[in-house]
Formats: structure tokens, C-alpha cells, sequence
């Protein structure tokens, strides 16, 4: 493969007259003012991919986590499994599924759901098996079935511990999304590699993409509120 | 709660064996020694049946084969008459009610929501549930107002043990189970659950099958108790006078512990015994009189009572000098004991009024006899011919002197 494939041109998106704040690389409040329009198709490519990605990865991590809650032996090489997955280098592996999946943002998906599973399946697993045994003992003796023990008892106590793992999967989704152009997919990675060297573009890009993870993540938290009301309750 | 309410069923154990897989290492897959070994026995409709014995001796196992949450290897179980593997697990359980020592409440769920937990899996619609959530902490003495949009962890442990009973009562099944339910909470608390307990059981009759290691609980508690001893075999089954009276053989006489006639006190009433008489005298009654009515009391001490009959107090030498009585007092009545006293409790108070007898007085006040510590000692005495009879005791299933006891009183 050749690095000719890869967006990794260096666009102008500045004027290099000399003497201006944008010739020198600097910061220029003026020049962002004017250009931030140039952002909002990376941002939106940006959330697309990162919620595309996180909700296929919740999709298989809960349908296997699951799988494991009822066959204990299928948790820890999966957990192994997902382990092995993350330590895959990002770029590596956009660059190593191009050829499989082409580029574009299906390449990249791909690769973001792999990474977020070390952290939602982890998390899942843990949520379903730290429910106590005496609460499983007395749904199960009072005659809630297999089923309604999981919906209306497990699935609910494990809520912290898996919207935990989807807080952490999100805000990595975030940021390992800003490579996700290696795939061909933009986002604001992309945006910030047309012109590396100029502060004001990295500042602008990067800074939507440290507000884009901050945001995910205070929604996901303030949904956890919303869901678990019963964790702020005081101790007696 | 309106006698309607009250239902109980008959629980039948018939030669039921269980024994675990051992799990791992050379012996996996073979059986075990068993956790239950042969237990045939009958828990009449509307009683407390409690399981006790040591650790490990199979007291969970029996229980939990009761609402199949453990599968006998072999014998049969019957609710009513019904074998309980008649009808899905799912279904046997929402008829039986469940208490469990860590109460086992669902923490992400309100205490309404809780209790409400079987009546919503019978699909009762929801004013019904509501009104009944209501009811069972009222009962459980928890004001409804107060605690029902309140969560588990907002509780102190007695309050969750309440809870927990009142949610296996929402549905009223006719049995109970509870295993230690009253064990995790401290020694002050569990005084008042085991008392509270009792009072509703007066009031809602269910047969209750009660697990416990601790004998002192399991003869307040019980009507009826089965000794288990290591390897799930049934030692005695009986009542708990029976029981402290008449252990079936050495392993029972040491688990109800060498103070079993002190026991005993507490489950004796001091109008279960029989008193002593004493004299009773009023104030400007003939001296004559109240000689003769002195020679003949079992104490020659005279006690001088009101125009009702209630004790005063013991009347002194002097008062008898002349040609009437006077009311000169050697000692006030006290302590006054009450035909309702146990005798733990009567004694007690002899001791710590450093006396040696004290007058019994019915629920108006009058004098019903003389208590002393030679009446509570005689009580405590077993005929030698009854003690150590063992088999007449142990009532397998079926037994008639059983049967008669079914139908709920
Ligand atoms: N799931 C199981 N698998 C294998 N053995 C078991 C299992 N559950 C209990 N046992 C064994 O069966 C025996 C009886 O256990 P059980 O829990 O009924 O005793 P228990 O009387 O309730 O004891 P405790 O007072 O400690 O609660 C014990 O020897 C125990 O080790
Ligand atoms: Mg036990």
C-alpha cells in the first residue's frame, strides 16, 4: 500500500502573506472567528464515527457479555481476547484493515469497535457478576424466572458498572477517532493534518475534540444519574 | 389483618434424601456422605416449625428443597398434600414466602417496589399491590408514609429484616421459609424481631418452616422443633417442652445445653404450675377465724388482702394479739408475680427482691396463690420414668398423633 492513498496532504487553508498572525503560525482569534465553519463537517464526521462505533461495540459486547453471564467459560478468553485487541497500535491497525474493508469510515469503525470492547465487556461482566448473592437468592426464591431475574434485577444493578465502561469507551472512542483519517474517514484528525503547523487550526480541531469527549462524557453521567437513583440514596 | 387472610398449608417431608456432587478433584461426580439423610416429617398447617443444629448439619439444604431452589436426590415433598414438583419452580415459589439472614432486598428498588415484588409477578393490578405494599409495612409495624419511596440502604438492619418479611407476606402464601432470619442483626434487635414475629404469627397463622443454630431461639420460637445433627439426620422432632423434658439421646441433650432446666422457665407460666395457698385475712376480722384459716394455708404466714381481694402485704405477729385483726405489716406484697409470668421471669423477680416466696395475683389483681422457689423447683423436676424416651417422640409422617394437629386451629 502506498502512502499516496492516504489523505495526508498538507492543504493551505491560510493565506502565507507575510507579517500576519497566520503566516507566523501563530494563534489568531481573528482567523478562527472567520474559519470556523471549516469545522463543522470534521466535527460531525466526528460524532458519527464515534457513535456508530460505540453503539455497534455495545451492541457485541452486550449480546456476548451476556453469552458469558450464562457460560462462565466464554468470559476470560473473550476478556483475553479484548485485552489482546487493545494493544494493537491505533494506526496499525486503521492501516492494516484498509486493505480488507477499503478506506473510509467502514475501516474505521471497525477498528473503533475493537477498541471499545476491552472496556464494555470488561465492565459488563463485572456489573452482572458483582450482584450479590443473597439479592439473586431471594429474587430467585420469591419466583422471578431466569429471564426476569436478569432484566429486572441484575441488568439494573449492573447500570454503574456498564455505563462506567461506556463513559471510558466513548471518551477513547473520542480521541482514538482523531487517527480514524489513516482509514480515509475524516474527522477532526483529519481536519488538524491539513495543516499541522498552524496553532490556530490545532487548537481549534484538537479543542473540539477534547469538548466532544467532555460532553459524551457528561451525558453518559448524567444519564447514570437519571437511571440510578437508588445509589445517592444516604446510608442509614 | 381479617381472618380471610389466614391460609396455611401442611408441609410433609417423605424419606427425603439429598446428597451433593462432590465438585472437584479425585472424588468429582461422586456422591457425598449427604447433607440430608432420610427426613421424614410433618409441619401441621398454621405452626413454627424450626430446623436447628450444627453448622453444616443440612438445615439450608432441607429448607431450600421446600421451594426447589435445592432438588432432592430422592423422597418426596408435599405442600397440602400436593407434591411440590407437581408445578414449576417459578410458580411453587410465588405461593411460599422467603426470608433469608442477609434479608436480600433489591437494592435498586424503592421499599414499596420491593414488597410489591411477588404481587407484581402474579400481575395483581396496581391498586391492589399498592393498597397491599401499604398493608405489609403496616403489619411489619413500618408507617407507610414514611418509608415507602425510601431504598434499602436508607434502613437500619432490623428495618430491612422487617422488610423483608413483610415482602414475602405481600402475597400471603401459606408457607414461609426463613432461614436465620433474625441472625445479622445484634442481640437487642433480634429480642424485638423474634417478639414482633411472634405477635403477627398470632395474627396471620402461616406455616413456618424457621432455620436457626441458636437453640435458645428455636425453643422461643418454636412450636415445634426438629433437631438435625451432622449429616442431615433428623435427632428429635418435638415440641419445645418435650424437647427440653425429654432429649432423645445424648447428642440432643448436649445441643439444648446443660442448662436445659433453666430452659425450661421460660417456657413454663406460673399458672401452669401448681402454687402454694396462704391465708388471707382483712383488717377487723376475728383473730379466731384467721387462725384457723392460717392452719390450713401451705405457709403460716397470713396475707392481708383489700375489700377486692388484692394482696397488702404480710401481716406481722402482732396483728394477731388481739381480738382483731390489725393490719400491722411485716412486709409489703411484693414483688406481686402474674399468672402470666414464665417462670424465668417470676423467678427473677423473687431473686432480686431477695425473697423467698411472693403472691400470685390474676389479671383483676386478687390473690391466685403463692409462688416460692420450691414450687419453681418441683416444676423443674421430670419424672425419672418419662426421660430418655426416645422413639415416641420422633413422629414420622403420617403418624396419627400428627394428623389430628393439621387442621389450622
Ligand atoms: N452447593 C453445595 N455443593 C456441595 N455441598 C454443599 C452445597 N451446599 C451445602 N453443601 C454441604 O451440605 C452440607 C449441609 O449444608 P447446609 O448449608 O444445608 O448446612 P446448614 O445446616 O444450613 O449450615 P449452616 O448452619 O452453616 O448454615 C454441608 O456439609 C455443606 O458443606
Ligand atoms: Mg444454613
Amino acid at each position: 500500500m502506498s502512502a499516496a492513498l492516504l489523505p495526508l496532504v498538507q492543504l493551505d487553508i491560510r493565506s502565507r502573506r507575510g507579517g500576519t498572525c497566520e503566516s507566523e503560525d501563530g494563534f489568531c482569534p481573528d482567523w478562527i472567528v472567520d474559519n470556523l465553519d471549516r469545522y463543522v463537517s470534521p466535527l460531525l464526521e466526528h460524532v458519527v464515527l464515534t457513535m456508530v462505533s460505540v453503539g455497534i461495540g455495545f451492541a457485541i459486547a452486550f449480546a456476548v457479555a451476556l453469552l458469558a453471564h450464562r457460560r462462565e467459560w466464554v468470559s476470560a478468553p473473550v476478556g483475553a481476547l479484548t485485552s489482546v485487541l487493545f494493544t494493537i497500535p491505533s494506526v496499525a491497525a486503521f492501516l492494516l484493515l484498509v486493505p480488507l474493508t477499503g478506506l473510509g469510515p467502514l475501516t474505521a469503525i471497525v477498528a473503533l469497535v475493537g477498541y471499545t470492547q476491552v472496556f464494555l465487556f470488561r465492565n459488563m461482566v463485572n456489573g452482572l457478576s458483582n450482584v450479590g448473592e443473597e439479592t439473586k437468592d431471594a429474587a430467585r426464591g420469591m419466583g422471578l424466572t431466569e429471564r426476569q431475574l436478569l432484566w429486572r434485577v441484575e441488568l439494573p444493578l449492573a447500570v454503574p458498572e456498564i455505563l462506567a465502561g461506556l463513559r471510558i469507551a466513548t471518551v477513547t472512542t473520542v480521541n482514538l477517532a482523531t487517527l480514524a483519517f489513516f482509514a480515509g474517514a475524516g474527522g477532526l484528525g483529519a481536519q488538524i493534518y491539513t495543516d499541522i503547523t498552524f496553532r490556530s487550526n490545532v487548537v481549534v480541531a484538537g479543542g473540539l475534540a477534547i469538548l466532544l469527549a467532555a460532553l459524551f462524557d457528561l451525558l453518559i453521567l448524567g444519564g447514570q444519574r437519571l437511571a440510578t437513583p437508588w445509589r445517592r440514596a444516604a446510608a442509614a | 389483618m381479617a381472618d380471610q387472610h389466614r391460609q396455611a398449608a401442611v408441609v410433609e417431608f417423605d424419606h427425603v434424601t439429598k446428597r451433593y456432587d462432590a465438585p472437584t478433584g479425585r472424588d468429582k461426580g461422586k456422591p457425598t456422605p449427604g447433607a440430608v439423610n432420610d427426613l421424614s416429617m410433618k409441619v401441621p398447617a398454621g405452626k413454627i416449625c424450626i430446623l436447628v443444629g450444627p453448622s453444616g448439619c443440612g438445615k439450608t439444604t432441607t429448607m431450600k428443597m421446600i421451594n426447589r431452589i435445592i432438588e432432592p436426590t430422592s423422597g418426596t415433598i408435599r405442600l397440602q398434600g400436593e407434591d411440590v414438583t407437581g408445578s414449576p419452580p417459578d410458580e411453587l415459589r410465588r405461593r411460599i414466602g422467603y426470608v433469608i439472614q442477609q434479608v436480600g432486598l433489591f437494592p435498586h428498588l424503592t421499599i414499596a417496589d420491593n414488597v410489591a415484588t411477588v404481587p407484581r409477578l402474579l400481575r395483581w393490578d396496581g391498586s391492589r399491590t399498592r393498597a397491599r405494599v401499604d398493608e405489609m409495612l403496616d403489619l411489619v409495624g413500618m408507617d407507610p408514609s414514611i418509608y415507602r419511596g425510601r431504598y434499602p440502604k436508607e434502613l437500619s438492619g432490623g428495618q430491612r429484616q422487617r422488610v423483608g418479611v413483610a415482602r414475602a407476606l405481600a402475597a400471603d402464601p401459606p408457607v414461609m421459609l426463613m432461614d436465620e432470619p433474625f441472625g445479622a442483626v445484634d442481640p437487642i434487635a433480634r429480642e424485638k424481631l423474634q417478639n414482633e414475629f411472634l405477635r403477627l404469627q398470632e395474627d396471620i397463622g402461616k406455616t413456618i418452616v424457621f432455620v436457626t443454630h441458636d437453640i435458645d431461639e428455636a425453643i422461643k420460637m418454636g412450636d415445634r422443633i426438629a433437631v438435625l445433627r451432622t449429616g442431615g439426620k433428623l435427632a428429635q422432632y418435638a415440641s419445645p417442652a418435650e424437647l427440653l423434658m425429654y432429649p432423645a439421646d445424648e447428642f440432643v441433650e448436649d445441643f439444648v445445653g446443660a442448662d436445659r432446666a433453666l430452659k425450661r422457665l421460660a417456657l413454663q407460666r406460673v399458672r401452669d404450675i401448681d402454687l402454694w395457698t396462704a391465708a388471707t385475712v382483712r383488717s377487723g376480722e376475728p383473730v379466731a377465724e384467721a387462725r384457723r384459716k392460717i392452719a390450713e394455708a401451705d405457709i403460716d404466714i397470713p396475707l392481708v388482702v383489700d375489700d377486692h381481694g388484692r394482696p397488702q402485704g404480710w401481716l406481722s405477729e402482732r396483728g394477731l394479739a388481739g381480738e382483731r385483726v390489725r393490719p400491722e405489716l411485716r412486709s409489703r406484697a411484693e414483688p406481686l408475680v402474674e399468672l402470666d409470668d414464665v417462670l424465668r421471669d417470676a423467678l427473677a423477680d423473687l431473686i432480686e427482691s431477695e425473697v423467698h416466696y411472693s403472691p400470685v395475683v390474676d389479671p383483676d389483681g386478687c390473690l391466685a396463690g403463692v409462688l416460692s422457689l420450691e414450687v419453681i423447683s418441683q416444676s423443674l423436676h421430670v419424672p425419672p420414668e418419662r426421660a430418655r424416651t426416645s422413639t415416641e417422640l420422633v413422629e414420622p409422617a403420617g403418624d396419627d398423633a400428627v394428623s389430628a394437629e393439621i387442621e389450622p386451629a
